[in-house]
């Protein structure tokens, strides 16, 4: 069983605070959906209406299509798995797991066999006598999670549950929990602020910032298309111009900079009077002894290099000292310049896209 | 030992270690040395005193066995006294849940100086008052005939009641706050946790508040049912024509029969068998002294 959930133009404020500002989404039955944004933009607020711990100040909330209003946490077909995990550390985990169970007047002896039946699901045969404190920070996870899937939601919540653990085991985590999303087709909204998260697990994300959504949009649709400004700094990295459009051709822009007239794609909702900068992602650039032709370049000198393994990043100056960067894959043979090279940054029209600074420009939410 | 040398030089030192060796040896220990040596000696005339009559025996203590009344009333301390310590619980839980989890962090500081303030009174002073409040003609009687909640005025003093009520009243917040404290450290996620896994609020109460609370609930008993057992002001001056308390029995034996011998072997002998029976509680409810460390 899954449901959708459906977000109406829902706010919430705390005093004069408005921590979530109009959201409206629709998140479909069996997705696996993330709210990304950075810490204090709301999304922990959002998860909090949805499971009922807080109630909106204005919208609705419809969980499979059923207004949500004036129904308690513990009358929602929704599991949160707290950021700390909150398990109870005085029950040993076959209780923890079943504690959803004892409450719907479930007989011991089929407790108990859930509870072993899910700690197969999670990959943790065995551990069920064991005493919360016995586990590992994964293993602590597995069972939080297992205890959230025993009272089989129709909606499953999750507030930065991998925040604690360490990068290996956060990757494996991930690819767990995206496997256990599938097995059990539950519809799955996570929150974090990491992106690398949101994009490899979600079927879709909503990026949010000051409590408003910006986009919503399947993780490529978002790291190739951002929406605004604000949406392709916060998602991945990005070399952005200041400077103001020339003149406009079809879907493409003449964008006047401090260091030259660059050729870029025009993003969603720009004119010739928006405020807008340019960007051009690191992999899109790429550094040539000689001005190119037909693509956009500045004339450089290389700064620093920093090897993170996969790929090699390249930092550089332009001539007004601010810094870029260029990527490059590390194949085994990549050579590298050396610090203090003269050299241009090339990248072209296509790769290039101007975007607005205006936060109004949104894009996939619900009409 | 030697960090307090280092940082404080010899004589501030040494004037620490005697004074606090002095309370300990002087002021605690050695008035207890002598009523437990003077427990075992019988009571005899001045002139025979360290005669060959003064022998070390547990003729003092046996008294106690062989006095049915003297037994009946130590029987009847430790019910009332148990029958305080879970009246104080059961005020004192909710209370202290509220002041934990529900009130907001500004209320807190104003609502504990509420609790404190009548304790800046003097606990004679205060049972007095109850004395007063609780006689037939007093005021809690006015009230509840004026408020039309009974018809006949209650006699309060009369049997334990006045006792228990007294009680309960001095020694409610030896329960409130180690149970406020040991449910302030829980972990507001997981009372959260249990509500949203469906659990109705008694449950979530029943498997995760209390049992995470349980040794401040220890150590709150143990407290008022050691501090209440042993109280002797409010079982004297809220006293009724048929209540005794244990502790009345002790202060007759020294001050009115001044046999302070019979008296040391009674105060001894309640707190042995209160600390048999608060262990023995202890085990039912499987605390451990550690628990109550904590």
């Amino acid at each position: 069983m899954s449901a959708d959930v459906e977000l109406e133009s829902v706010s919430a404020d705390f005093g004069s605070f408005r921590a979530v500002d109009r959201v409206s989404v629709s998140i479909k039955s069996g997705e696996f959906f993330s709210f990304l944004g950075p810490s204090g933009c709301g999304k922990t607020t959002i998860l909090r209406m949805i499971s009922g711990f807080v109630e909106p100040s204005e919208g609705v909330i419809r969980l499979g299509g059923k207004d949500m209003r004036g129904i308690q946490p513990n009358r929602r077909p929704t599991v949160l798995i707290f950021q700390n995990l909150a398990l109870f550390p005085l029950m040993p985990v076959w209780e923890n797991i079943s504690f959803g169970l004892e409450v719907r007047g479930i007989d011991k002896r089929s407790r108990r066999a859930k509870a072993e039946e899910l700690l197969e699901l999670v990959d943790l045969p065995g551990a069920a006598d064991k005493s919360i404190s016995q586990l590992s920070g994964g293993q602590k996870q597995r069972v939080a999670i297992a205890r959230a899937l025993a009272v089989e939601p129709e909606v499953l919540l999750l507030d930065e549950p991998l925040s604690a653990l360490d990068l290996k085991l956060r990757q494996h985590m991930r690819a767990e929990l995206r496997a256990i999303q599938k097995r059990t087709n539950v519809t799955f909204i996570y929150i974090t602020h990491d992106q690398g998260e949101a994009l490899a697990m979600s079927d879709r994300v909503g990026i949010m910032s000051q409590g408003r959504l910006q986009q919503v949009a399947a993780p490529r649709e978002i790291y190739n298309h951002p929406v605004n400004g604000l949406v392709a700094s916060f998602v991945g990295e990005n070399n952005t111009f200041p400077g103001e459009i020339v003149s406009i051709s079809g879907s493409f822009a003449e964008f006047k900079t401090g260091l030259g007239t660059f050729r870029a794609a025009l993003g969603p909702g720009v004119t010739k009077t928006t405020r807008c900068q340019l960007y051009a992602r690191p992999e899109h650039a790429r550094l040539v002894d000689t001005q190119p032709d037909g693509l956009n370049s500045i004339p450089v000198a290389v700064s620093d290099v920093t090897f993170e393994g996969n790929f090699i990043n390249i930092l550089v100056t332009d001539r007004d000292g601010r810094m870029h960067t260029v990527q490059v894959r590390n194949d085994g043979a990549t050579v590298v310049p050396a610090p203090g090279a003269k050299l241009h940054m090339a990248f072209e029209p296509d790769r290039a896209i101007v975007l607005t600074d205006e936060t109004t420009v949104t894009a996939g939410l619900r009409a | 030992m030697s960090q307090l040398l280092r940082r404080y030089g010899t004589a501030p030192t040494v004037i620490l270690v005697v004074l606090t060796a002095f309370w300990l040896l002087v002021l605690v220990l050695l008035p207890y040395l002598y009523l437990f040596e003077n427990s075992f000696r019988p009571y005899l005339p001045i002139a025979e005193v360290g005669g060959p009559k003064d022998v070390y025996s547990f003729d003092n203590y046996l008294t106690f066995f062989k006095s049915p009344i003297h037994i009946q009333v130590f029987v009847w301390t430790i019910i009332y006294s148990s029958i305080v310590t879970m009246l104080c619980f059961v005020m004192a839980y909710p209370l202290a849940y509220y002041l934990a989890k529900v009130a907001s962090n500004r209320a807190v500081p104003t609502l504990f100086l509420l609790l404190l303030i009548p304790l800046w009174v003097s606990e004679i002073l205060r049972s007095f008052a109850w004395f007063i409040i609780l006689s037939l003609k007093g005021p809690l009687n006015i009230f509840l005939i004026g408020a039309g909640i009974i018809d006949a005025p209650i006699r309060w003093i009369s049997g334990f009641r006045s006792i228990i009520i007294g009680l309960v009243y001095t020694y409610v917040l030896f329960m409130l706050f180690p149970i406020y404290n040991s449910i302030q450290s829980l972990d507001t996620n997981q009372i959260e946790a249990a509500e949203d896994l469906g659990s109705p609020w008694w449950r979530t109460h029943w498997r995760v508040v209390l049992p995470h609370a349980k040794p401040g609930i220890a150590s709150g008993s143990v407290m008022v049912f050691m501090l209440s057992a042993g109280s002797i002001l409010v079982p004297t001056l809220l006293a009724s024509t048929n209540s005794r308390w244990f502790t009345e029995i002790i202060q007759q034996w020294m001050f009115e029969s001044q046999d302070w011998n019979t008296g040391s072997a009674y105060a001894f002998l309640l707190l042995l068998l209160c600390t048999v029976f608060v262990s023995a509680v202890m085990r039912i409810f499987r605390v451990s002294l550690s628990d109550i460390a904590k």
